[in-house]
């Protein structure tokens, strides 16, 4: 970190209070902060205090709540409709964020290979990332439709199935369903992040690996994932978390159904405290997300810190 | 970062073409039909006469026999969605240009001025990232609705930076460290303000940086549906991806040709600009998680 060069001879000639203080780096950067400080105080962090507290009253819409104490939780704790959304976000955040990884590394490595139109393939790849996500969830909504859904039509046609697949209707096809759209939108994102840790790789540790006769297989286990774990960890932290607090695509396509199947903890939330108007017991349900994103972020952070003393990182 | 592959040539001319094609393409090839294909199936439902639609017997499904553009007409003139899609680009617009102006000042004390705590600060806001919109919504629709906010376009206006500024200063941050110091000291000496330093110096040498937070920052805030969802309640009010959902459909009956014409209309628009600066929304996504 370089010293700053104060201009002395400045602050001498012009000494009133305001223009010193414009001098000082300390009240310039205050001056600075002011815009973004504002906004994020006022509509991040207050409201960030403000969900714990709503979390423990009986705030209803339109009518102050009174203090209740973990009263939310408790009654929580005995509803298996909120028991059940606990596992649908694990089972959802789990397999679609495993599948994502596997197909998003496996996507980046094809897109590093020497390709025509590279920059062109990788822009289209990008485009399930970039559509707003509720758009490109109407598509899969009628994907899976119960009577023109377009996979049931060419399975029949094929000869593999006789009726149609009732995919949003039953419980389990519900959960895959919404998995395999968390997975088109993710994969995107994961292949591009870690192409991009991909090109950071110097070719020359390859070539060196080929020279003492290392195998594709040994070259990727040795070479690549070392080097790219740093940003796998980051990357994964991200779609996990994006994941887990998901609420556009189960909302657009299932709306929690079929019963309740499909509901997330945040789906949940939004139908208990905006639909159904107890904004405390809905606060209290998105409380309850918290430990787990805090799990998934330390958890990833530590991870890190690791993986850079191995490699003889500073920090 | 540096990108080597240019430089390299490996060892790839020692592949038949066959054994690439297997290895390389046809995998390529199929992942990129499974992501492409649902946007297939969005334009073929836009232009699908309902006739066609709905009878797979008659008709391929994969096919349009008979063009049409009456969902778009239908969509454009017999709902809300022009003030939808108005009001997308009003809140998508005010709302990134109000996070890149304080995310630019921001960052600037933050990586430059160095003021007492600035490092905290920065930690801070990255934290600010990692909270998400649906933690949020519900006290942030108690305090949309206690300021007189609700229901109207300022009330997304103000909470959409929430979510762009910590990503667009965090962004910011890293771009401002790439220029040199020696840059501002010169200027500083030739006796220029800090507000001419950060507009005659810092920012045209980082203008690619706030082009990357400002692209991201306007396709994140066209995305964004549960704060739109949670504080518009009348539809004149509302934002494509909210007015498609709930609006479009009339208790069991989806209007399936407009839904899609909703859906392929509302994309065109951030997909034009994505791919007029695919670089630079990379840079922005791929820029923000390497920090």
């Amino acid at each position: 970190m370089a010293v700053m060069a104060e201009p002395v001879a400045a602050q001498v000639k012009r000494s009133s209070l305001w223009t010193r203080a414009f001098e000082s780096r300390h009240f310039l950067g205050a001056m600075f902060m002011v815009p973004a400080i504002a906004i994020l105080i006022l509509f991040l962090a207050y409201p960030l205090a403000l969900g714990f507290w709503l979390g423990m009253t009986d705030t209803k819409i339109g009518g102050a709540g009174r203090f209740i104490g973990f009263q939310n939780f408790v009654s929580l704790s005995k509803d298996s409709v909120f028991w059940l959304s606990v596992f649908n976000t694990i089972f959802y955040t789990v397999a679609a964020s495993a599948v994502k990884f596997a197909i998003g590394l496996y996507l980046a490595l094809l897109l590093n290979e020497r390709l025509p139109f590279k920059s062109m393939v990788r822009a289209i790849v990008l485009l399930p990332f970039v559509v707003p996500t509720v758009l490109s969830a109407i598509a899969f909504w009628w994907i899976y439709d119960s009577q023109f859904s377009i996979i049931s039509w060419v399975l029949i046609k094929a000869g593999l199935i006789t009726h149609y697949i009732d995919f949003l209707g039953d419980p389990w096809n519900a959960r895959w369903s919404v998995v395999a759209a968390n997975i088109w939108r993710g994969v995107p994102f994961v292949a591009i992040t870690l192409l991009a840790g991909l090109q950071t790789i110097s070719p020359s540790l390859y070539e060196a690996a080929n020279l003492d006769g290392a195998t594709n297989l040994q070259r990727f286990r040795h070479i690549t994932l070392p080097m790219l774990s740093p940003i796998i960890a980051v990357v994964m932290t991200f779609s996990v978390l994006m994941t887990f607090t998901d609420f556009q695509l189960i909302y657009t396509i299932t709306r929690g159904g079929p019963i309740n199947a499909t509901h997330l903890m945040a789906t949940l939330s939004f139908q208990r405290a905006i639909t159904g108007g107890n904004l405390g017991e809905g606060a209290a349900i998105s409380n309850a997300m918290i430990p787990f994103l805090v799990a998934a972020i330390l958890l990833s952070f530590f991870g890190l810190q690791r993986s850079r003393w191995q490699q003889g990182g500073r920090d | 970062m540096t990108t080597t592959d240019d430089q390299s040539v490996g060892m790839d001319y020692l592949e038949s073409f066959p054994r690439k094609f297997l290895r390389v393409y046809l995998p390529l090839g199929l992942i990129i039909f499974f992501l492409l294909f649902p946007f297939y199936w969005m334009a073929v439902a836009t232009f699908k006469p309902d006739a066609e639609m709905y009878d797979y017997e008659k008709y391929n499904p994969f096919w349009i026999l008979h063009p049409t553009l009456e969902h778009i007409k239908k969509l454009f003139f017999d709902t809300d969605y022009p003030l939808w899609m108005w009001n997308t680009v009003i809140v998508s617009v005010s709302s990134t240009c109000i996070s890149l102006f304080a995310s630019v000042c921001a960052a600037y004390a933050i990586e430059r001025l160095r003021y007492k705590g600035s490092r905290y600060v920065g930690l801070a806001i990255f934290l600010g990232y990692l909270v998400p919109p649906s933690i949020l919504f519900i006290p942030l629709a108690a305090i949309v609705f206690q300021l007189g906010l609700f229901d109207g376009n300022l009330a997304l206006i103000l909470t959409y930076p929430t979510f762009l500024i910590p990503f667009c200063t965090w962004l910011l941050m890293g771009y401002f460290r790439t220029i040199p110091y020696e840059l501002e000291e010169c200027a500083l000496i030739d006796g220029a303000t800090r507000i001419q330093i950060l507009t005659k110096i810092t920012l045209p040498l980082s203008l690619p940086g706030v082009i990357s937070a400002g692209i991201f920052a306007f396709t994140l805030s066209w995305n964004e549906f549960i704060y739109a969802l949670t504080f518009i309640s009348s539809s004149e009010n509302k934002t494509i991806p909210v007015g498609a959902i709930t609006e479009l459909v009339n208790g069991d009956v989806y209007h399936w040709g407009a839904l899609m014409a909703a859906a392929l209309t509302g994309s065109v628009p951030v997909v034009i600009l994505y791919s007029f600066f695919v670089e630079y929304y990379v840079s922005a996504m791929t820029g923000a998680v390497k920090e």
